[in-house]
């Protein structure tokens, strides 16, 4: 749910990355964090366990610039990606303005990243949200790996629909912005969208 | 489902009154007002040097997960929430059951205290959740959204690196 403040004209919305456990949501987070100017990004916070999984969400609030002089600032969340954390994962969809699933191209986590998928669909639903209406993108991550399935394959099977993707690789940046801008151009699109 | 939400400027401020007085009345240190997707609504009191953007992202993170616990045990949810610090604690309210209240204190007040005004002053926001509410449903009926009017264009500038 977006969120339009007159007073300080300001337009916040909530961007979730989603996918499978170790599909690299945070290293994608981390990756803005580091590469974006101060003044445009506050803290990022992550709550995770001691061995650096994710145990709740990580967050990181990013501003974008002025449209028509509301400055608009994206809230940048990741769900912890292991199976058991579903309860958490339900709760940080609430709210959400746009999602980007993280896919994790090694071919042995083909499967984690369709059950991954089917999740985020219920979870979604559950939230009254329908995820061919809810701005949407799709990243293909670690491309770079010598064991990445072939992209068509993953696009036939995690894209049916056509959805925008991106090839990256989270850990040297390698899409990673062109991932969020685009999820960021769908959501404020579909603000216009709303507002008609 | 909800999509979107519009804070107009004379409502800001009547909230902006309502935390303010709770400041005083409460000697709390600060008052924050946040909404249950992690949104910072509004602030008053000695918010200075406070990363209030990520206590807000945090207070609803945790309002949720203990949301979460108190359907498991059979609640609807657990209203207050007061945590204890050394020197400063948190006191946190649920309002309206959309809006976080956050009430920061220490020495120079009391459990008590914040509690009683948090009551009074929960009563005077539910009156202005209420009419914006109304507001709301009242441009959703008539269709009227203050993003109607931005084009693409605007949208591709902000991306022009």
């Amino acid at each position: 749910m977006s969120f339009i403040n007159y007073s300080s004209r300001e337009i916040n919305c909530k961007i979730v990355y989603y996918g499978p456990g170790l599909c690299g949501k945070t290293t994608n987070l981390q990756w803005i964090y580091a590469k974006t100017n101060p003044d445009l990004k506050g803290k990022m916070i992550s709550l995770a366990t001691e061995t650096e999984r994710t145990l709740f969400f990580d967050f990181l609030p990013l501003a974008l610039g002025q449209i028509r002089g509301f400055k608009t600032r994206f809230h940048l969340y990741t769900v912890p990606g292991q199976v058991f954390y579903d309860a958490s994962r339900k709760l940080i969809l609430k709210g959400v303005d746009g999602v980007v699933f993280v896919a994790d191209s090694q071919i042995e986590r083909m499967e984690a990243n369709l059950e991954s998928m089917d999740n985020l669909r219920i979870n979604l639903k559950e939230q009254g949200y329908e995820l061919d209406k809810v701005p949407f993108v799709i990243q293909f991550n670690k491309r770079d790996l010598p064991n990445a399935a072939p992209l068509d394959e993953m696009k036939r099977a995690l894209n049916p629909h056509g959805v925008p993707d991106f090839e990256a690789c989270a850990q040297s940046g390698t899409g990673v912005f062109e991932t969020l801008k685009h999820v960021a151009k769908l959501v404020l699109s579909d603000l216009k969208r709303l507002g008609r | 489902m909800d999509t979107q939400m519009v804070m107009y400027e004379e409502d800001h401020k009547k909230i902006l009154v309502v935390i303010g007085r709770l400041v005083r009345e409460a000697n709390a240190k600060a008052v924050f007002v946040v909404d249950r997707n992690g949104q910072l609504i509004a602030e008053a009191g000695e918010t200075r040097g406070l990363d209030t953007t990520s206590l807000a992202s945090l207070v609803a993170g945790s309002i949720a997960a203990t949301g979460g616990l108190a359907k498991i045990i059979g609640e609807q949810d657990f209203p207050v929430h007061f945590h204890q610090g050394v020197k400063d604690n948190l006191h946190i309210t649920m309002v309206a059951n959309k809006w976080i209240l956050v009430v920061v204190f220490d020495e120079r007040s009391s459990l008590g205290l914040v509690r009683l005004r948090v009551k009074k002053a929960t009563g005077d926001m539910n009156k202005v959740f209420e009419d914006l509410k109304k507001k709301a449903d009242s441009e959703a009926a008539s269709g009227s959204s203050p993003f109607a009017e931005i084009t693409d264009d605007d949208i591709d500038n902000l991306f022009n690196d």
